[in-house]
């Protein structure tokens, strides 16, 4: 469904992706694990086009979605072309980023009102039973800043859903999150997998990905060191590199 | 030399005067408020905008604004154009130097609320499918407006004052009011007192009501009225 070839990423002097390459197909749940700075948060960002690689193609179903190379230069489609797809590819972000001005509801209605032109009883209907699904049918009225962060995370994922995408970016959901309310987070993201949702996810929770997982990734460096099973990889990694890190999280 | 004395009689009779031009004053306020609200985001946008050309047109314009006094730019307006077959009303020119005049200070007001605005709400709308121009009304200016509505109220309250610049243009505003009858009289303390004194019966309300401005602005984002929690039922 979704194929990366030969990305290529720099920040400045700093290569972060060097020649990776990925595919993802329907259905399947990839975590993309690594120590940070590897890479994989970056990676992720090229699938939607928050990141623009330097080199490589970004394949949906087998097509260039955000640009081409027209004589020899990258040349990006036209922006509705991009925005259409990006309506295609649900993100979720390590800080939310719910829209503080909005309430929980109007949070998950925004885009389908203002990006799909539905109708604002369609969508709010659809949101209601969105923010049900997340188990904050209650704090529909509240404001992001008066929801806990866990809470915060369960709307801004609700809030990508409403856009109904064909596969949902977690980029360290959970990462900022206090401990005690990681768990809420992965239960709903656990909850989408078994629904059979096409999930790529960033992430440091090593428990999630050797359950949840179809495929794990790790990264380092700014490529794909091994990727396999999570059971393979956490019981059985090949690589030097692969057994550093985990030896060094699992430590932890 | 004499000390001077406040003239009760000439001051009662001044009055009517001097509020029509009060009202001038505060009529001229609000138009140019209204203009420069408006006109001050599209000069931000412009100025934040990818088209380069743009940009140089609108940072020259918005340079030109803050390097040169607002007094030579109304006098310009009102003395040099008819040199030019432009000739504007005193207040015409007015609103018009006063409006090109604070859309350029509030451009700088808005375009840093744009910018303070994180990264990753843009990040958020662009993954949602927003396009640029659609997350910058929905998302990005309701936020960055929220921002600076404090630092306009305090623009605005010293706009009020400026006002009293288009007296050089012959504006019958209060300043303007004021001198009329000193011209008659020469009772120069009597009248500028008055005239100083209304200035701050409307200055002075502007100011507390932009400090309490500033006040909610601190509060956040919050529903209006908490929604009541049901009362418990008491068992019997």
């Amino acid at each position: 469904m979704i194929q990366l070839e030969e990305i290529h990423k720099s920040f400045g002097d700093t290569h972060v992706l060097r020649g990776v390459s990925l595919s993802i197909e329907r259905g399947e749940v990839v975590c993309i694990i690594g120590p940070s700075g590897s890479g994989k948060s970056t990676l992720l960002r090229c699938v939607n086009y928050l990141e623009q690689p330097e080199k490589g193609r970004i394949l949906i179903d087998g097509q260039n979605v955000y640009r081409d190379v027209v004589g020899g230069k990258i040349k990006n489609y036209p922006m509705r072309q991009i925005t259409a797809t990006r309506q295609k590819v649900g993100m979720v972000f390590q800080q939310f980023n719910l829209f503080p001005h909005l309430s929980a509801l109007q949070n998950v209605m925004e885009a389908p009102v203002q990006v799909k032109r539905m109708k604002r009883a369609d969508a709010e209907h659809k949101a209601r039973s969105l923010l049900a699904d997340v188990g904050l049918a209650d704090k529909a009225d509240q404001y992001p800043e008066e929801l806990s962060g866990g809470q915060q995370q369960r709307v801004a994922i609700a809030r990508a859903l409403a856009m109904e995408p064909d596969v949902m970016l977690f980029d360290e959901a959970t990462s900022a999150l206090d401990p005690e309310l990681v768990g809420e987070v992965l239960e709903i993201m656990r909850q989408l997998a078994v629904e059979g949702m096409t999930m790529v996810v960033v992430t440091h929770e090593m428990g999630f990905a050797r359950q949840v997982a179809d495929r794990v990734i790790f990264m380092d460096h700014g490529m794909i060191v091994e990727e396999g099973p999570p059971q393979a990889i956490f019981e059985t990694p090949r690589e030097e590199r692969t057994r550093d890190f985990l030896r060094l999280v699992q430590a932890a | 030399m004499e000390r001077p004395v406040f003239d009760w009689e000439l001051a009662r009779e001044s009055w009517p005067a001097l509020f029509e031009g009060l009202k001038l004053t505060v009529e001229l306020t609000f138009i140019v408020i209204a203009i420069s609200l408006v006109l001050g985001v599209f000069v931000a946008l412009a100025r934040l905008s990818k088209h380069r050309s743009l940009r140089i047109v609108t940072g020259a314009y918005v340079d030109f604004m803050r390097a040169t006094p607002l007094l030579l730019q109304l006098i310009y307006l009102y003395f040099v154009l008819p040199a030019f077959g432009i000739r504007l009303e005193p207040f015409i020119a007015a609103v018009v130097g006063l409006s090109l005049n604070y859309s350029a200070y509030l451009s700088e007001v808005y375009r840093s609320g744009i910018q303070a605005i994180p990264r990753g709400q843009l990040d958020a709308a662009a993954a949602l499918g927003m396009s640029p121009a659609l997350s910058m009304r929905r998302i990005v200016l309701p936020q960055a407006i929220r921002i600076v509505i404090p630092t306009l109220g305090n623009y605005f309250v010293a706009l009020f004052k400026d006002t009293s610049l288009a007296s050089a243009l012959t504006l019958r505003e209060l300043l303007f009011s004021g001198q009329i009858i000193i011209t008659r009289t020469y009772d120069y303390f009597t009248i500028y007192t008055m005239v100083l004194f209304m200035y701050f019966l409307v200055g002075y309300p502007s100011l507390v009501f932009v400090r309490y401005l500033e006040k909610r602005a601190r509060s956040g984002y919050r529903r209006r009225r908490p929604t009541r929690t049901p009362v418990p039922v008491q068992p019997t």
